[in-house]
C-alpha cells in the first residue's frame, strides 16, 4: 500500500470555496458522480452522488453533522461512511480533504487497491 | 449446558449435594407450566439478568415449545396455521440454556425439602419455584359426554390447546360431518363457531346465559352481538342449558345434544366451551392456598411461601381471577423483578381489564362495568341494530369506569387510554363514541386486512407495522422511523398511529417528540418562538447551538426552522441557505429526475395573450417536455434541468408563482360577475387582489385559496385552506380548513362580511393565527379542528384575545419583506446555486411529450 501508487487515485476538483457551508455539490470525476458536502464546521465528506433508491440528486440534500437526507423521499445516508439510516442500500464514501491551497482533493478507487 | 428433554432417558437427575458441588452456584429456578404465563415470566426474569442468577428448568404438559393460545381460533379458521403461532421454538430454550420438560407434568411440589416431582419420575430440587399452570375448560356436568371408559366421547372437543384445535380440524374435514353445536356462547365459543364455519360446518350455539358474551357485555349489547353472528349463518339459542350429549345407538358417534326446554339438535360432533377452570390440582395436592385459583400477594408469591410465586389464569391475586392476556403480562412483569431482585418495590395491584378482539368476525371492545351500577353514573348509549353497532359507556365522576363497543372500534384506542389512565373526558360525550369533523376513517383499524397498504407513498403494509411494534417498538414516531410510514405525504398519518396504538393494545407510550414543532429541538411551537424571542436568536444555526441537545443540527428539523424563523423574523431573519430545503434554495419543485418545474405567477388564474406567447417562446427554446395546466389554475414548465432556472426565468420575466414551498400557493378564481350571468360578486378581481397581497407567505404547510363568485362555487372554495364565497347581497362568505386532496374536508365558515376589504383582512390574520399556531407540517384541514372553529372565529373575527391588531402587524411585515425570488436569476445567493447536481446525467429523462 504504497502512497504513490494510491496517490494515482487523488483528484484536485478545484477551490473548496465552490461548496457554501452546509451544502453539497456534485462532480463528474474519473466517469463517477461523487457528492461533496462542506459541513458548518468546515470539514468535507464525500459521498457517491445518486441515490440508490430512486436515482434522487444526493447533492441537493439537506445535511447537518452527521447524515444527509435525500431531496426525493426523504432517505438518510450517514456522511461518514454512506450507510444508510433509513433503510436504503448504501451510497459508497470516498476519502476528500482540502489541501494547503484550499483546493479540494478526492481519492477515487477503492483504498488500497491499484488502479 | 442444555438439555431439551422429551423423555425421561434423556436428562440426568440432579441430587441434593449438586448444591454444594459448584462454589457460589447459580441457584435453580424450577417453572411449572410453558403456557403463555410461564415463558413470558421466564421471558422477563431473563431480561433482568436472570440467565447469571439461575439455571432454569421448566415443565410444559403440552410435548412443544410454548405458543400463543390467543391465536388457536386463527388455527381452526385456517387463517394461520400452527406453526405461525408458535412464540419460542425449542431453540430459544437452548439458546438461554434452559432445560425444558416437554410433555411432562409435575404431580407434586414438596415445599419443605424443595422438590418438585414429575409424572416420568423425575425429581428435580428448586430454590425458587413458579407455578404458572394455567387453567383447563370446564366441562360442565350433563349426560352422555364420556364413554363407559371414563374418556370424552369421540365427537366432543374442548378448545383449549393446539392438540384440541388439530383434532377438532380433522373432525370437522371428515366428509360426511357437517353439523356442530357449540356450547357456550362467550368468547371462544363464538370463535369456535367461526372457525368451524369455514370448514364448511354448519353451526348451533347454545348458550346458558340470556344473552352471548352476558360476562362482557349488557343485555342490549348481546342482542345487537346475536343478530351480527346469526347473520353469519350460525344459529344461537341462548338461556338454554345441554342436558345430554346424545350418540348413535351401538357406537361412540355424537348424534346430537339435548335441551332442557327446547327440541334436540341434531350434530355430529359437540365443542364444550362453557368457560375455564384454574389448574389448581397441584397446589392443591401439595398443601398450597387455594380458594377459587392459587393465593398469591402483590408480589406474585404464593401466601405465606417465600420460594413459590405463581402467575396467570391459575392464580387468585385480591379476589380476582384473570382469563385474559393482558393481566398475565403485567403479573410476569412484577414476578420477574422479585425473582430476580431487580426491584423489591415493584408490586401488582390488579389489572383493569379491557377486551378487544374480533369475535365471529364482529369488532368487540370491553372495558370496566358493563353498564351503570350507582344512580348518580352517567350512560351513554347508541344503538344501530341494523349495521350491527352498539356503544354503551359509563361514567362516574367524570372517569369513564366501563365501555362496550361492538360493530366499530374506530374510538377503542382512544377509549382505552381513557379507561386506563382515568383521563378527564370531553364535555360533549358524543365525542367519546364518535369523531365529529374529524377526517372520517373508511374503515377500522382492527378490520384492516394485514397485507393492506397503510402508507401509499412508501408502501408500509399494516403487518409490517404492526411486526415493528411488536419489535418492542411503541412509539408512533419509532414505528415510523422505522418502516417510513408517515414520512411520504404524511396523509396517512393519523392511520399510522390508529395502527400502531391497535398493535401495541393500548401501550403507547407518549412519545414526548410527539409535540416538538421540529424532531431536534426538544420544545413545542409557542415554547419554541418564546426562546427564540428571548435569546434573540436570529439564525437556523443560532436555534440549533442554543436550543439542540449537545448543540447539533438535525437535517430533519432544518426546513421547518428555518420557515418559523422567516415567519417571526420577516427581514431580520438571517436566511442561511443550507437550512432550506431544495426547493426553496433553487425556487422550483424538484422532480423524479432532479428536474424541476416553473410555475411563473398567474394571479387569480387569469392571463394574457402576452403571457402566453411567452410562455410558449419559452417551452419551445428550452426544449420543455411537458407544459401541464395545474389545479391552481396556472401552467407549469416541467423538465427543467437546474442550470437552466436562471434563463428560464429571465426568458419568461413573470414573478414566481411558489409551486414548490411550504407556503402561500395560489388563489383560483372562476370568471366572476363580469362575464358569467349568474356572478354576485367580483371574484376575480378579490383573488387577484388576495393573491398580490399574500404571494410567497411561507406557513407550516401550503396554503391553497380561492375566490367564487357565487354559490355554485366553480372554484371551489368548500374546499380550500382559505375559500371565499360571494353570495347574494353583495356579501362575501370565508371558509376556513377546506381540503380537498389526501383529505377531503368541507371548510368552516369563519365569518360573512361585506367589504371585500374585510375579506382580505380576515383572510390575512386567520393565517397569521395559522403560522403562529399550527405544528409544522400541519394542514389547515388539520389545524382549524385541533384548535375549533369557534375558538379561531373568537380570536381572528371577535379579537377575544386582543391580538387581532398584532396579527395585522405581523402579517404586514411579512407583506412588506416580499422579494421575488426569480429575482435572485441575475445575482445567485451561493456559489454554485444552480449547478448540476447529476453532473454526468443527460437531464431530463421524463418522457418528452
Amino acid at each position: 500500500m504504497s502512497t504513490r501508487q494510491v496517490s494515482a487515485g487523488l483528484h484536485n476538483l478545484g477551490p473548496v470555496d465552490q461548496i457554501p457551508f452546509g451544502e453539497g455539490r456534485a462532480f463528474g470525476v474519473d466517469g463517477e458522480q461523487v457528492a461533496v458536502f462542506r459541513l458548518r464546521d468546515g470539514t468535507l465528506r464525500a459521498l457517491s452522488a445518486v441515490c440508490p433508491h430512486r436515482g434522487g440528486p444526493i447533492a441537493d440534500g439537506t445535511i447537518d453533522q452527521r447524515v444527509v437526507m435525500c431531496p426525493l423521499h426523504q432517505n438518510a445516508f450517514e456522511l461518514d461512511t454512506g450507510c444508510s439510516t433509513t433503510g436504503a442500500e448504501p451510497l459508497r464514501s470516498y476519502e476528500v480533504h482540502t489541501d494547503a491551497e484550499q483546493n479540494i482533493v478526492l481519492r477515487t478507487g477503492r483504498s488500497g487497491v491499484i488502479n | 449446558m442444555t438439555t431439551v428433554a422429551d423423555k425421561p432417558q434423556d436428562t440426568h437427575q440432579r441430587k441434593p449435594q449438586s448444591r454444594q458441588g459448584k462454589p457460589a452456584a447459580r441457584r435453580r429456578l424450577v417453572v411449572i407450566g410453558n403456557g403463555m404465563a410461564g415463558a413470558r415470566a421466564v421471558e422477563e426474569i431473563l431480561a433482568r439478568g436472570g440467565a447469571e442468577q439461575f439455571t432454569i428448568t421448566m415443565f410444559g404438559d403440552e410435548p412443544y415449545g410454548n405458543y400463543n393460545r390467543i391465536m388457536l381460533s386463527h388455527v381452526l379458521s385456517g387463517e394461520e396455521s400452527d406453526s405461525d403461532i408458535f412464540l419460542n421454538s425449542l431453540h430459544w430454550y437452548q439458546d438461554n440454556n434452559i432445560t425444558l420438560h416437554a410433555g411432562v407434568r409435575v404431580e407434586r411440589i414438596d415445599r419443605f425439602t424443595k422438590y418438585v416431582f414429575a409424572n416420568n419420575g423425575h425429581v428435580v430440587p428448586y430454590d425458587v419455584l413458579i407455578i404458572a399452570t394455567g387453567s383447563q375448560s370446564f366441562m360442565p356436568p350433563m349426560d352422555g359426554l364420556y364413554t363407559p371408559s371414563g374418556s370424552v366421547k369421540p365427537g366432543v372437543f374442548t378448545f383449549r390447546t393446539i392438540d384440541d384445535t388439530r383434532n377438532m380440524v380433522q373432525h370437522a374435514q371428515y366428509e360426511h360431518h357437517h353439523r356442530a353445536v357449540v356450547i357456550g356462547g362467550g368468547l371462544l365459543g363464538l370463535e369456535a363457531a367461526r372457525g368451524l364455519q369455514s370448514h364448511g360446518i354448519d353451526v348451533d350455539v347454545v348458550h346458558s346465559g340470556g344473552h352471548l358474551m352476558n360476562a362482557q357485555m349488557g343485555p342490549e349489547g348481546g342482542a345487537i352481538l346475536r343478530r351480527s353472528v346469526e347473520a353469519l349463518g350460525i344459529r344461537v339459542h341462548t338461556g338454554s342449558r345441554t342436558t345430554a350429549v346424545l350418540g348413535t345407538v351401538g357406537t361412540d358417534k355424537v348424534s346430537g345434544v339435548r335441551l332442557r326446554d327446547q327440541p334436540d339438535i341434531d350434530c355430529d360432533m359437540v365443542v364444550v366451551a362453557a368457560g375455564i377452570r384454574p389448574n389448581v390440582d397441584l397446589a392443591v395436592l401439595s398443601g398450597l392456598p387455594v380458594e377459587r385459583a392459587i393465593v398469591v400477594d402483590d408480589q406474585l408469591r404464593v401466601l405465606d411461601e417465600d420460594d413459590i410465586y405463581a402467575v396467570g389464569e391459575c392464580v387468585q391475586h385480591r379476589g380476582e381471577v384473570y382469563g385474559l392476556v393482558a393481566p398475565l403480562w403485567e403479573q410476569a412483569v412484577v414476578l420477574a423483578d422479585h425473582v430476580t431482585g431487580a426491584d423489591t418495590s415493584s408490586a401488582y395491584l390488579g389489572s383493569r381489564t379491557a377486551t378487544k378482539l374480533k369475535v365471529a368476525g364482529v369488532e368487540v371492545a370491553s372495558m370496566g362495568l358493563r353498564g351503570p351500577e350507582r344512580e348518580t353514573d352517567e350512560h351513554i348509549v347508541f344503538s344501530e341494530p341494523s349495521r350491527g353497532v352498539f356503544k354503551s359507556i359509563v361514567i362516574r365522576d367524570n372517569k369513564m369506569v366501563g365501555a362496550t363497543l361492538l360493530g366499530d372500534s374506530r374510538k377503542v384506542a382512544y377509549l382505552t387510554q381513557a379507561f386506563d389512565k382515568g383521563l378527564p373526558l370531553p364535555e360533549e360525550r358524543i365525542s367519546l363514541m364518535f369523531d365529529l369533523g374529524a377526517p372520517a376513517e373508511d374503515e377500522s383499524v382492527a378490520e384492516l386486512d394485514d397485507d393492506a397498504q397503510v402508507c401509499n407513498c412508501n408502501g408500509v403494509s399494516k403487518k409490517s407495522l404492526v411486526a415493528v411494534v411488536k419489535g418492542g417498538c411503541n412509539t408512533v414516531a419509532g414505528a415510523m422511523d422505522a418502516t417510513r410510514a408517515g414520512k411520504g405525504c404524511g396523509s396517512c398519518k393519523l392511520l399510522v398511529k390508529q395502527v400502531v396504538e391497535w398493535a401495541a393494545d393500548g401501550a403507547v407510550e407518549e412519545d414526548p417528540a410527539a409535540s416538538y414543532y421540529v424532531p431536534g429541538i426538544p420544545l413545542d411551537k409557542p415554547s419554541l418562538m418564546a426562546a427564540i424571542r428571548k435569546q434573540g436568536l436570529r439564525s437556523v444555526s443560532a436555534v440549533f447551538a442554543a436550543l439542540a441537545p449537545d448543540s447539533g443540527e438535525g437535517a430533519k428539523s432544518k426546513m421547518g426552522l428555518a420557515s418559523l424563523m422567516k415567519m417571526m423574523l420577516a427581514d431580520q431573519y438571517i436566511d442561511e441557505r443550507d437550512a432550506r430545503f431544495i426547493n426553496d434554495r433553487v425556487h422550483a419543485n424538484i422532480q423524479r429526475d432532479g428536474t424541476f418545474s416553473v410555475v411563473p405567477q398567474m394571479k387569480g388564474g387569469v392571463t394574457s395573450v402576452q403571457q402566453l406567447r411567452r410562455i410558449a417562446d419559452v417551452a419551445e427554446k428550452h426544449n420543455i417536455p411537458m407544459i401541464k395546466l395545474t389545479g391552481g389554475q396556472r401552467i407549469d414548465l416541467l423538465g427543467v434541468p437546474k442550470e437552466d432556472l436562471p434563463q428560464v426565468w429571465a426568458d419568461l420575466d413573470m414573478p414566481s408563482g411558489y409551486a414548490y414551498g411550504k407556503s402561500f400557493r395560489t388563489v383560483k378564481t372562476c370568471v366572476g360577475k363580469d362575464f358569467c350571468r349568474y356572478g354576485t360578486g367580483d371574484s376575480t378581481k378579490l383573488g387577484i387582489e388576495i393573491e398580490s397581497r399574500f404571494q410567497g407567505i411561507e406557513s407550516p404547510a401550503k396554503l391553497k385559496l380561492a375566490v367564487s363568485g357565487c354559490p355554485r362555487n366553480c372554484a371551489e372554495s368548500l374546499v380550500k385552506d382559505v375559500g371565499v364565497v360571494a353570495v347574494e347581497g353583495g356579501r362575501w362568505e370565508v371558509y376556513v380548513g377546506g381540503a380537498a386532496g389526501a383529505h377531503i374536508r368541507k371548510g368552516d365558515l369563519l365569518a360573512t362580511v361585506d367589504d371585500p376589504e374585510d375579506v382580505k383582512l380576515l383572510t390575512g390574520r386567520f393565517m397569521q393565527y395559522y403560522r403562529q399556531n399550527a405544528n409544522w407540517l400541519e394542514r389547515t384541514y388539520a389545524f382549524v379542528p385541533r384548535v375549533g372553529i369557534e375558538h379561531i372565529r373568537a380570536v381572528v373575527v371577535d379579537d377575544a384575545e386582543g391580538i387581532a391588531a398584532e396579527l395585522d402587524a405581523a402579517m404586514q411585515a411579512s407583506v412588506d419583506s416580499y422579494v421575488d425570488p426569480w429575482s435572485e436569476r441575475d445575482d445567485p445567493l451561493t456559489p454554485g446555486q444552480f449547478r448540476a447536481s447529476l453532473p454526468l446525467t443527460v437531464l431530463p429523462q421524463v418522457p418528452v411529450r
